[in-house]
């Protein structure tokens, strides 16, 4: 431990305010990369599901390329 | 192509296939977030509390466990994207433009977080918040460069045509990336401010550099996960035409 | 004797071709020709003006401003570049030609060039006598243009390619190929403010050759292969 208190170890060596701010940003940047696919991914579903639900209700068949290549 | 074992070249062709990547790739996020998260804690919590205080710059130098793998990051995403652009150009797999759509905005956020890191390290260290020190300019110029792909692809409607358009300015891109940063760091040799030289620290002891490998590692697996799961979203928006796509909207309904 | 396609002479006569039509095209448009020149010599009159018009002060940064001019210049008149060919369907015909795409691409530069880069150079020593660019700076100045400019527009070119077909293209543009001409910047700059301080440019002149000759030989494939995404898939 390279710290005596806990209170040390906020300071930093009176350089808490920078280290601090820098791992605060790091959390936000890296919580940013890990959700934003996520949410992207959640927004889709949604809409594709209504789109499916209002096609079912219709008694249409939804939109799909039965056989659309994979390659 | 004939040297090429029969099972590599199967492994290729089913890797082109988006459904496949969608299909085999779900499994391996939780591992991959489980590890990261480990390396993370452990290298976070030593670099942070147990590692001992650099003897010129005090514990300012802990900001180093965050910026060297998001500075890492920022080049290996660009190399990524340029990559992926080859084989997009090569092979045209689509998967390729997927994983490539999916890099740039990540790398860039990486990019930036290198930029403000170094930045706010830069204030302890060298008295400023910015200063036009060689590494800082490259980086910076890195920046423009993942943005300049990312508003190439928001501009191009047609997906097939933004996804080769962006390989071709990646691949310009990153052979003139040694090319800038050799001319900026000559250009700074030029204009020397003579004050700050953090290269010239002693050797690293392994109670500092094992924590700074740990978070690297962590950093990378963090970087793969976030790029499976933007790939796999990607795959779902491109192919939501598909059968195989519509089914999985019903199953997640029910 | 009629050449075969792909042969050395029908790709010279091609080329040749192409060259003079851009050419006739360009100097048909005289206010295009001039613009990019104009600006040149507004952007330059616009640095006494807001930063200092005393001698000393100018002298310092007199290759940097002329080099960020030349630059934004170069910028200005790329937009246009590939946007009448393929307005009239001409840059269909040349993709879809059997030759490569290679020569009629380098010519499109090359009369771009001659143009834009080539005038840029020739005023350029006139601007930096007004500037007050040292005297022994005048020379690798204009080397250092004359060698960069084409690292420019060919650079510059990638970018026109891909943006060919968009409506959002200026500032896109910009956006893409600036980053990328931060070497031939910092190579060109250094030539003249090796020179003004009484050292030899030598150096950065021949990095910036080097840049040239390796641009010239690589980059117009980077703009074909653009070239052709805009056409066959839009």
């Amino acid at each position: 431990m390279s710290f005596d208190s806990f209170g040390e170890f906020l300071a930093m060596g009176g350089h808490g305010f920078y280290v601090w701010w820098s791992y605060l940003l790091t959390v936000a940047v890296v919580g940013f990369v890990l959700i934003w696919p996520l949410w992207r991914r959640r927004r889709f579903l949604a809409e594709q599901r209504g789109r499916l639900r209002r096609a079912d209700a219709l008694g249409q068949q939804a939109e799909v390329e039965s056989n659309a290549p994979e390659a | 192509m004939k040297y090429i074992p029969d099972g590599l070249r199967r492994l290729w062709h089913r890797m082109g296939s988006p459904r496949w990547f969608y299909e085999t790739t779900g499994s391996w996020v939780p591992w991959l977030a489980a590890s990261a998260a480990l390396l993370l804690g452990v290298g976070t919590v030593w670099g942070l509390a147990y590692a001992p205080p650099d003897y010129l710059q005090g514990d300012s130098f802990r900001i180093i466990y965050i910026h060297v793998p998001a500075a890492y990051l920022a080049q290996a995403g660009y190399m990524l994207m340029a990559v992926c652009g080859v084989v997009l150009l090569v092979w045209r797999m689509k998967l390729a433009d997927m994983v490539m759509a999916t890099v740039a905005p990540v790398g860039a956020a990486f990019t930036f977080l290198a930029l403000a890191t170094g930045s706010i390290w830069g204030k302890p260290t060298w008295g400023t918040y910015w200063i036009w020190d060689a590494r800082i300019t490259s980086v910076l110029i890195l920046l423009f460069l993942y943005l300049g792909i990312m508003g190439l692809r928001r501009a191009i409607e047609r997906p097939e045509a933004a996804g080769r358009a962006c390989a071709i300015l990646a691949i310009v891109g990153v052979i003139n990336i040694p090319i800038i940063k050799y001319s900026v760091d000559w250009w700074m040799t030029l204009h020397q401010p003579a004050t700050f030289s953090v290269t010239s620290a002693p050797a690293m002891p392994p109670v500092m550099w094992i924590p700074l490998l740990l978070n690297v590692l962590g950093f990378n697996l963090l970087f793969a996960v976030s790029v499976i799961q933007g790939t796999r979203t990607e795959v779902l928006l491109r192919e939501r035409r598909t059968r195989w796509v519509t089914d999985l909207c019903r199953q997640e309904r029910a | 004797m009629r050449a075969s396609p792909g042969s050395e002479a029908s790709l010279w006569v091609l080329f040749r071709g192409q060259l003079r039509r851009d050419l006739k095209l360009a100097f048909g448009q005289p206010s295009e020709l001039a613009n990019p020149l104009a600006f040149f010599v507004v952007v330059i009159t616009l640095f006494p003006l807001g930063v200092s018009p005393e001698p000393g002060v100018l002298a310092g940064m007199a290759p940097g401003v002329l080099w960020i001019a030349a630059l934004l210049a170069t910028l200005l008149g790329l937009e246009a570049l590939f946007r009448r060919d393929r307005d009239d369907g001409t840059l269909e015909q040349m993709v879809l030609r059997a030759q490569p795409l290679y020569l009629p691409v380098v010519a499109r530069m090359l009369a771009h060039w001659m143009v834009t880069g080539l005038p840029l150079t020739l005023l350029a020593p006139v601007l930096g006598g007004m500037l007050n660019l040292a005297p022994e700076a005048r020379l690798p100045l204009m080397l250092g243009l004359a060698l960069g400019t084409p690292v420019l527009v060919l650079l510059g070119g990638v970018g026109a390619a891909l943006t060919v077909g968009l409506r959002t293209g200026g500032v896109l543009l910009a956006l893409l190929v600036l980053p990328l001409f931060v070497p031939v910047l910092i190579l060109g700059v250094s030539a003249a403010e090796l020179a003004g301080s009484g050292l030899d440019p030598t150096g950065p002149l021949l990095w910036l050759a080097a840049g040239t000759s390796f641009a010239i030989t690589t980059v117009p494939f980077a703009i074909a292969a653009a070239l052709r995404i805009g056409v066959e898939t839009g």
